[in-house]
């Protein structure tokens, strides 16, 4: 039997990491996918994983710095997505993908998907958004193959990727405007929505995540 | 375009079901995994789980539900009752709750809300207001099952709790709860009036236009436990009537489908 597919699911006290890692289990079992999962800070762990999923929870400027905190951690990162490991960002694991953040100060990002993570507007409407929004898939992708009709995802921010390229979007949903939902560059990708928290739509971006071959390298 | 969420209540005591979903279909219709996977089956936007577990001891019964339901249902889970400190916080997150509600103990020592949010985010810190109206357009805080007056305006504790951090508010009519004469409109209307947060509207429904007018009245979640237990309605019979009044509902989603190429 081939080796499981090693998952690494980053720990840097940033999220509900038991939720991604259940979600990603189950994602494999569904698809008939051999995979292990590892909940980890240790930077020789992520570089030698097949995939690294970062969730994040809370503020920007808290989870770059938690990230930050833990020593080569970040370069580790790094090194696994310059050399071509898939890497799925969640909530604010996705906001970090982006060049800064404006929440609570000016914070760097990796600045792997162009544009700033900036305050919602959503005139009229509540903050945070907080439920299910419908997904609207903007190019076909592999990540958002066989979704279904109307595919929806759970939302919880109050903060949005704003002035990113066109061409990294892979969805949006409205809420008081277009909010960019889904992202991917090269290897790298994320999702504004919690996957793990959005059944089977959220299983299956999972599921083909871990299928995922990706054509270029960030 | 965002959805209502409809969200069905249990109740858990000591690891067990006391008001849940009534199906004979269950095996063990005291299981809240059993139960938890009915509603996420049936179409449920969120489950909440309301610990009414009495003594001390028992208190862990519920991170073992927690956790054995994440396990299986990819669905947002917010826990209610008993949640104290933010260590009873963490030790729910962890266990793979995503909220938390903390009602008497937010009220008895309102910095819990700033310390929640600040160490966990705003996004999984839920207020549990529980009010009860003492004169028109006036309503007042109680705690302990809505046994014990706070003297504190309803309207202004949902503000201070926004203030705060609070992510969003799970807002009970006392009064209604439990007569099926529909939510405390009233009071929704002055509670999202006055605050920008998400607010979950509670206790009162008993058919299935009271969703609708709870709705209307500007609450974005709507929480039900009794009318769900005794069957009166499934989950898909409130969105379909949200629906007909013209209200954002999420269709039930396909089922997950094994690629060819994987």
């Amino acid at each position: 039997m081939a080796q499981p597919l090693s998952i690494a699911v980053v720990d840097y006290e940033g999220g509900n990491l038991a939720s991604a890692a259940r979600a990603a289990l189950r994602a494999a079992e569904l698809s008939g996918r051999n995979a292990s999962v590892i909940i980890t800070n240790e930077p020789a762990a992520v570089r030698q994983a097949d995939r690294i999923i970062l969730p994040g929870q809370g503020a920007f400027a808290d989870c770059a710095r938690g990230l930050e905190a833990i020593p080569g951690l970040k370069d580790a990162i790094l090194q696994a997505v310059a050399k071509g490991t898939p890497f799925l960002g969640i909530c604010v694991g996705m906001q970090l993908m982006a060049e800064r953040g404006l929440e609570h100060g000016v914070t760097e990002g990796f600045g792997w998907i162009a544009g700033e993570i900036a305050p919602m507007d959503a005139p009229g409407l509540r903050l945070p958004q907080m439920g299910w929004n419908e997904l609207e898939l903007l190019q076909p992708h592999p990540l958002t193959q066989g979704l279904g009709s109307a595919p929806h995802g759970y939302f919880v921010h109050s903060y949005a990727l704003r002035n990113t390229t066109e061409d990294t979007l892979l969805a949006s949903a409205d809420y008081g405007g277009r909010v960019p939902a889904m992202v991917c560059r090269g290897n790298v990708a994320g999702t504004q929505f919690h996957v793990e928290k959005s059944q089977t739509v959220g299983l299956k971006i999972l599921a083909n995540f871990l299928a995922w071959q990706p054509e270029a390298t960030l | 375009m965002l959805k209502l969420r409809v969200i069905p209540c249990l109740d858990v005591k000591n690891g067990r079901v006391v008001k849940g979903v009534n199906f004979v279909s269950l095996r063990d219709a005291g299981d809240p995994v059993e139960q938890a996977a009915v509603y996420d089956a049936a179409g449920a936007d969120e489950l909440t789980f309301l610990d009414i577990t009495a003594s001390h001891e028992n208190r862990d019964t519920i991170l073992d539900v927690v956790s054995k339901t994440a396990e299986k249902i990819f669905l947002p889970l917010t826990v209610g009752g008993g949640v104290r400190t933010t260590d009873d916080m963490r030790r729910l997150l962890l266990a793979g709750a995503d909220k938390c509600a903390m009602n008497s103990a937010a009220v008895a020592r309102p910095d819990l809300i700033n310390e929640a949010a600040r160490k966990f985010g705003s996004q999984c810190v839920v207020v549990a207001a529980d009010a009860r109206q003492t004169g028109p357009g006036q309503w007042e805080i109680f705690t302990h099952g809505g046994r014990t007056p706070t003297g504190i305006n309803a309207i202004d504790w949902c503000k201070q709790a926004a203030e705060r951090g609070a992510g969003e508010i799970l807002l009970t009519s006392m009064d209604r709860d439990g007569t099926g004469s529909g939510f405390d409109l009233d009071l929704l209307r002055a509670a999202t009036q006055a605050v920008r947060l998400p607010i979950v509207a509670s206790g009162g429904v008993g058919t299935l236009d009271h969703f609708v007018e709870g709705a209307r009245a500007g609450a974005t979640g709507l929480l039900a436990a009794s009318v769900f237990h005794f069957g009166q309605f499934t989950v898909a019979q409130v969105k379909q009537a949200l629906a007909l009044a013209g209200l954002p509902v999420r269709p039930s989603p396909a089922p997950f489908q094994v690629s060819q190429t994987s």
